[in-house]
C-alpha cells in the first residue's frame, strides 16, 4: 500500500483524522519551544505565586513557586512525548525481538522466552514499574526504562502469535532452500511481514504510555525538580488542588488532549492497516444480496423447477465493477442433476450463490435478471419468503464441510436446528429424525455419531453430515458447490456415489457445480460450460463430452490427464481467462481460441440452439453437431 | 544406471520421547515415515502418488532437508547427506530444490520477484551482481514468463504466473535434482497442462531429475517414468509407471485407479463406507490396508507384509497381491 492510499482510508475515519490534526499541533508546539518567546520556565518568583490564567504577563498564570505555567506546560509536554516515544520504541524493540525469535524457532526457545514474559505479566503493571524505580532509583530515564520493560510482554505476544503463523509458511521453507541462514530470514522474510503488526501496535500503545510516565512522575519517581514532565507539574498542582486548581488542571488537560489524540490516531492507524478491516470484513454482510435491476424478464412459457433469467451479478468495490456474471440463463427440471463446469473465477459459484441471494452483500450486486422457483420469482420477493425457501425447498452443501459445520455444536444438534428451522418438531422428534438422516448418508455408528463435534470427524465423514442438514427438509433443489473437491479421490468416489443414489431415492434435483470433467460425465444428466461469466455451451452430458461444440470445452476436455492414456505432451490453452473487471467485446475465449476471427470480437455472442436440447455461444462450432 | 538419490531406511517419527523432566510417561508417537528405500536414475522422473496423511510430503521435506529424519540414510551424487538434514539447508539447496504447492503462499508477499530470484544465486553461488541480471534473463525465458514482471509483487500474479516463479526460484539454485510437491494441484486445468509441459521441457534442457508428488494418478501417469504409491507411510507399491498402470498388484493401487473419475465410466460404489485411515496413534498390527482390503486373510491383520520383487522391477508390499 502507497502512502498516498494510506492517508486516504486514515482520513475516512474522521475522529482519527481529528485525533491526528490535534496532535500535530501539539507536537509542532512542542518542537518549537526553544524558538518560541517562552519565559524561563526555571525562573522562580515567590512573590507572583498562583497567579490566575490571563494575568499580566504569564497567560496560564504562575504555579506554586511562580514560574510561568504557559512555558513549564509546553516544556513538560515536549518532555512527555519524548518519554512516551522513546519508551514505546523500547518496547516494541526488545517485544519485537523477544516475539520473533520465540514465533521464528518454536519448541523449547518459544517456551523459555514466554514463560519470562508470562512472569513480567504476572506481576500488575504498576507494582512492576514501582519495583524497578525503586532498584533503579528516581529519575526520569529510569522511568522510562521501567514503562518499557512494563509493557515488552505486550509487545512480545502479539509479534509472537503473527510470527508463529508465517515461520510455517512455504516462502520461510524456501528461502531455507535459497541457503537464508536463520538470522537472515528472520531480518528479510519475517520482519517486513511482522512491521505492520509492530506499528498498529505502538500507535495503539504510545498513549498508554505517557500515561504511564506521567503516572510515575506524579508520585515522584519519575522527572526530579526543577525539571517538570507533565506528570510532575500535576503533581506538584495537587497540594493546592483546592485553593488554585489551574496549577493542576492544566496540565490535566494537557494530558488528556495528549492521550486522546494519540489513541484516537492509533484506531485510525490500525484500521487502515490491518487487511482484514480493510476488505471490509467487519462490516456486517447484508442478510440477502442487493437487488439493483432496471426490469423483470417475462416469466418463461413453460417455467422448471429452477429457472436463472439473464442473471447479472456484480461485485462493486470502490469504482470499480466486476462483472461476475454476464447473463446467465438455464433451468433445472425436477429430479435433474445438472452439471455447472467452469475453471475458477469463471462465475459458478456466484451463480449458485446467487440463486437464494447469499452472495455477500457489500460489495456483490444483483444488477438484472431473474431467478424462480416453480415459476415463483425470488429477487423481488420479501425476505421472509425467501429465507423460508432457503434450508428448505433449495438447500446448499459447500465445498469445505469444516467451515460451514459450527465448530461448538455437536453435529446432531445442527442437524436438528436445521429440521426445526423450518418445522415446529418436538425435540425427540427431531433427534429421531436426525439419526435417520445420518444412517440415509451412511455414517457408520450413527447413534453415536450424533454426539461429536465436527472435528472429531473425518472430511469424508464431515461432507456426509453436510449432505444429512441439506437433506433435513426433504427439499427440491439441492446446490452442491464443488462438494468433494477438498476430499481425497477415494473418499470423493464414495461421496459421489452417495448423492447418486440419494437424488435417484428421493427423485431431488441436484444443481452441481465443478471444475472436473470426470465427476459431471460420472453423475450429470446435463451440463452448462461456463466461461468469464456466461454459460458457453450446454447440453445432454454425453453429447458435449462426445462432441464439444464450443472451442473452449473442446479444448478444456483435451486438457484433462485421463488415466490410461501413458506418458505424454499435454495439450495447454495458452494465456489466462480475461479479468471480469475488462472483459473484451464480442466472445471472451477470442484472445485465446486458434478459430477466432474478427467477427468475434465484436458485438453480442447469443447462445443459440444447435441440436436437440443443444445450444453454444459461438459463431464457428466444432464439428457437425447440427 | 546410476542413482543420483538414494534413500535407505529414512524413518520420521513426530512426537514421542519423555514427558517434563525425562522421568514421566512416553509421549504418543506418529510413525509418519516407515523405511522408505528409494533409488531416482539421473534424469529419472518419479512419481508419488498418495492420499492426505500417507507421508508424501514429509518424505519429501526430509529429502530436500527441511525435516531431519529419525533414521536412516539420504545419499545425494554418492554423498550421504542425512545428518546434514535440518542444519545445514545451503548444502541441499545447491543439489536439490523443492517446488511447493501453494504458488502464492510459497513467494514472500513483502519481495519483488527480482529479490525472491536473486537470494539463491547470491547465497548459494555468490554470483557477482553484474552475473545475476544476465542469469535473472535466462530463468525468466526458460519458465516463458516477461521481464517487466521483475519489479512487481506476488499478489499480482494469478496462480499459473506464481508456480512458474517458484519453478524459476527453484532452477537458480542450478539442482540436479526437484522435488515437486503436488505442483499443479491448486491450478486451473488449462493452466496446469501449461505448467505440466514447461516441466517437461525443463526437464529436457536442464538435465533435471524429478521427485514428482501428487494425489492425481492420471496426472502422474502423464509426467512420470516411474511410480511409488504411498499408504500410511509406507510405499507400498513400485513399478514401472506403464506396468502399475496396466497391471497394478496392491489393492490400494487398484482402489485408487477406479476412484479417479474418469469420463466414460459409470459411477459404481467402490468401497465400503467405514473406509478410513487407521489411527496413526495406535496402528494396527500387519497391513495398515487390510482393513479396506477386499483380498485380506487372516495373515494381514497379524503381520505386516514386506516391500518385495514380484515380476521384474514391480515392488509390491501386500500378502495376496491383485491378479
Amino acid at each position: 500500500m502507497n502512502a498516498g492510499a494510506f492517508l486516504k482510508l486514515f482520513a475516512r475515519n474522521r475522529l482519527a483524522a481529528a485525533g491526528g490534526l490535534i496532535l500535530v499541533f501539539v507536537v509542532l508546539i512542542a518542537l518549537a519551544a526553544p524558538i518560541l518567546p517562552l519565559q524561563d520556565p526555571y525562573a522562580q518568583d515567590t512573590a507572583d505565586k498562583f497567579l490566575r490564567p490571563f494575568s499580566d504577563g504569564h497567560f496560564l498564570g504562575t504555579d506554586h513557586l511562580g514560574r510561568d505555567i504557559l512555558s513549564r506546560l509546553i516544556w513538560g509536554t515536549r518532555l512527555s512525548l519524548v518519554v512516551g516515544l522513546v519508551a514505546s520504541f523500547g518496547a516494541a524493540f526488545f517485544g519485537s525481538i523477544i516475539g520473533i525469535v520465540a514465533g521464528y524457532f518454536g519448541g523449547r526457545t518459544d517456551n523459555w522466552l514466554m514463560r519470562g514474559i508470562d512472569m513480567l505479566m504476572a506481576f500488575p503493571y504498576i507494582l512492576l514499574a514501582l519495583a524497578i524505580v525503586a532498584a533503579l532509583g528516581p529519575g526520569l530515564t529510569n522511568a522510562l526504562i521501567a514503562v518499557a520493560v512494563v509493557n515488552i510482554p505486550f509487545f512480545a505476544r502479539n509479534i509472537r502469535g503473527v510470527t508463529v503463523t508465517l515461520a510455517h509458511k512455504e516462502f520461510v521453507d524456501a528461502a531455507r532452500l535459497s541457503g537464508m541462514t536463520d538470522i537472515r530470514i528472520m531480518l528479510s522474510e519475517i520482519l517486513p511481514n511482522v512491521l505492520p503488526v509492530i506499528v498498529i501496535a505502538m500507535s495503539t500503545t504510545v498513549g498508554w504510555m505517557i500515561l504511564e510516565t506521567a503516572g510515575l512522575s506524579f508520585l515522584g519517581l519519575g522527572s526530579q525538580p526543577p525539571v517538570a514532565d507533565l506528570g510532575s507539574m500535576l503533581g506538584e498542582g495537587r497540594n493546592a488542588l483546592i485553593t488554585d486548581p489551574h496549577a493542576s488542571i492544566i496540565p490535566g488537560i494537557m494530558i488528556f488532549v495528549i492521550v486522546m489524540s494519540v489513541n484516537l490516531m492509533g484506531d485510525g492507524i490500525r484500521d487502515a492497516l490491518d487487511p482484514r478491516l480493510r476488505s471490509g470484513a467487519l462490516t456486517r454482510p447484508m442478510a440477502r444480496t442487493l437487488v439493483d435491476r432496471d426490469a423483470v424478464p417475462e416469466p418463461p412459457a413453460n417455467p422448471a423447477l429452477l429457472d436463472l433469467q439473464d442473471l447479472r451479478t456484480e461485485f462493486r468495490v470502490g469504482n470499480r465493477t466486476l462483472k461476475a456474471l454476464s447473463g446467465v440463463s438455464l433451468e433445472v427440471r425436477p429430479g435433474e442433476c445438472l452439471g455447472l463446469i467452469g475453471e475458477s473465477g469463471s462465475g459458478k459459484s456466484v451463480t449458485a450463490l446467487s440463486v437464494m441471494g447469499l452472495v455477500a452483500s457489500p460489495p456483490g450486486v444483483i444488477a438484472g435478471g431473474a431467478v424462480r422457483y416453480a415459476g415463483q420469482e425470488l429477487l423481488g420477493a420479501p425476505f421472509s419468503e425467501l429465507r423460508e425457501l432457503r434450508g428448505n425447498r433449495i438447500s446448499y452443501i459447500f465445498q469445505d464441510p469444516l467451515a460451514t459445520l459450527h465448530p461448538l455444536y455437536t453435529v446432531g444438534d445442527q442437524i436438528v436446528e436445521a429440521i426445526q428451522a423450518h418445522r415446529s418438531t418436538p425435540n425427540a422428534q427431531a433427534r429421531a429424525r436426525a439419526l435417520e438422516l445420518l444412517n440415509a448418508v451412511r455414517i457408520p455408528n450413527a447413534e453415536r455419531r450424533l454426539g461429536d463435534y465436527p472435528h472429531e470427524l473425518s472430511g469424508g465423514m464431515r461432507q456426509r453430515v453436510g449432505i444429512a442438514m441439506a437433506l433435513a427438509n426433504e427439499p427440491d433443489l439441492i446446490i452442491a458447490d464443488e462438494p468433494t473437491t477438498a476430499l481425497d479421490v477415494t473418499v470423493q468416489a464414495q461421496i459421489l456415489a452417495l448423492l447418486d443414489d440419494l437424488r435417484r431415492d428421493r427423485g431431488v434435483a441436484i444443481l452441481f457445480i465443478t471444475h472436473d470433467f470426470g465427476v459431471v460425465a460420472q453423475l450429470c444428466d446435463r451440463v452448462a460450460v461456463m466461461y468469464a461469466g456466461r454459460i458457453v455451451e450446454t447440453g445432454p452430458t454425453d453429447a458435449i463430452l462426445d462432441a464439444p461444440a464450443h472451442p473452449y470445452t473442446r479444448r478444456l476436455i483435451a486438457c484433462v490427464p485421463r488415466l490410461g492414456e501413458g506418458r505424454r505432451a499435454l495439450h495447454a490453452i495458452p494465456g489466462l481467462p480475461p479479468a471480469v473487471d475488462d472483459l473484451p467485446a464480442g466472445c471472451a475465449f477470442a484472445p485465446r481460441c486458434d478459430k477466432a476471427t474478427d467477427a468475434c470480437r465484436t458485438g453480442e455472442i447469443t447462445l443459440a440452439k444447435s441440436a436437440a436440447n443443444r445450444a453454444v455461444r459461438c459463431l464457428y462450432p466444432e464439428g457437425d453437431v447440427a | 544406471m546410476t542413482s543420483t538419490l538414494r534413500i535407505r531406511d529414512l524413518d520420521k517419527r513426530f512426537g514421542g520421547g519423555r514427558t517434563l523432566f525425562g522421568f514421566g510417561a512416553e509421549k504418543p508417537s506418529v510413525h509418519a515415515v516407515q523405511s522408505a528405500n528409494l533409488d531416482v536414475a539421473s534424469g529419472e522422473t518419479l512419481g508419488i502418488v498418495g492420499e492426505s496423511g500417507c507421508g508424501k510430503s514429509t518424505l519429501a521435506r526430509m529429502i530436500v532437508g527441511l525435516l531431519p529424519p529419525t533414521e536412516g540414510r539420504i545419499e545425494i551424487e554418492g554423498q550421504d547427506y542425512a545428518e546434514r538434514a535440518g542444519k545445514d539447508p545451503a548444502a541441499f539447496g545447491k543439489l536439490i530444490q523443492y517446488v511447493f504447492q501453494d504458488p502464492i503462499s510459497s513467494l514472500n508477499p513483502r519481495k519483488t520477484i527480482r529479490q525472491i530470484l536473486e537470494a539463491p544465486l547470491k547465497l548459494l553461488h555468490a554470483m557477482p551482481a553484474a552475473e545475476r541480471g544476465a542469469r535473472i534473463d535466462d530463468l525468466l525465458d526458460a519458465v516463458n514468463l516477461r521481464r517487466e514482471f521483475l519489479d512487481r509483487y506476488p499478489h499480482e500474479f494469478s496462480g499459473g504466473q506464481a508456480q512458474r516463479i517458484g519453478i524459476a526460484r527453484a532452477l537458480a539454485a542450478a539442482p540436479r535434482i526437484l522435488v515437486l510437491d503436488e505442483p499443479v494441484s491448486a491450478l486451473d486445468v488449462s493452466v496446469q497442462a501449461q505448467v505440466l509441459n514447461l516441466l517437461a521441457e525443463l526437464k529436457r534442457e536442464f538435465e533435471l531429475t524429478y521427485l514428482f508428488i501428487s494425489h492425481d494418478l492420471a496426472v502422474v501417469e502423464a509426467v512420470a517414468d516411474r511410480v511409488a504409491v504411498m499408504y500410511f507411510g509406507a510405499i507400498v507399491e513400485m513399478a514401472p509407471a506403464e506396468k502399475i498402470f496396466a497391471k497394478p498388484l496392491h489393492h490400494y493401487t487398484v482402489l485408487l485407479a477406479r476412484s479417479a473419475p474418469t469420463v466414460g465410466r459409470p459411477l459404481g460404489a467402490p468401497e465400503a463406507e467405514d473406509a478410513e485411515l487407521p489411527d496413526p496413534l495406535n496402528p494396527p498390527p500387519g497391513c495398515a490396508f487390510a482393513r479396506r482390503c477386499p483380498a485380506a486373510t487372516e495373515i494381514c491383520r497379524r503381520e505386516r507384509p514386506p516391500l518385495e520383487e514380484n515380476g521384474t522391477q514391480h515392488l509390491v508390499a501386500c500378502h495376496n497381491p491383485a491378479r
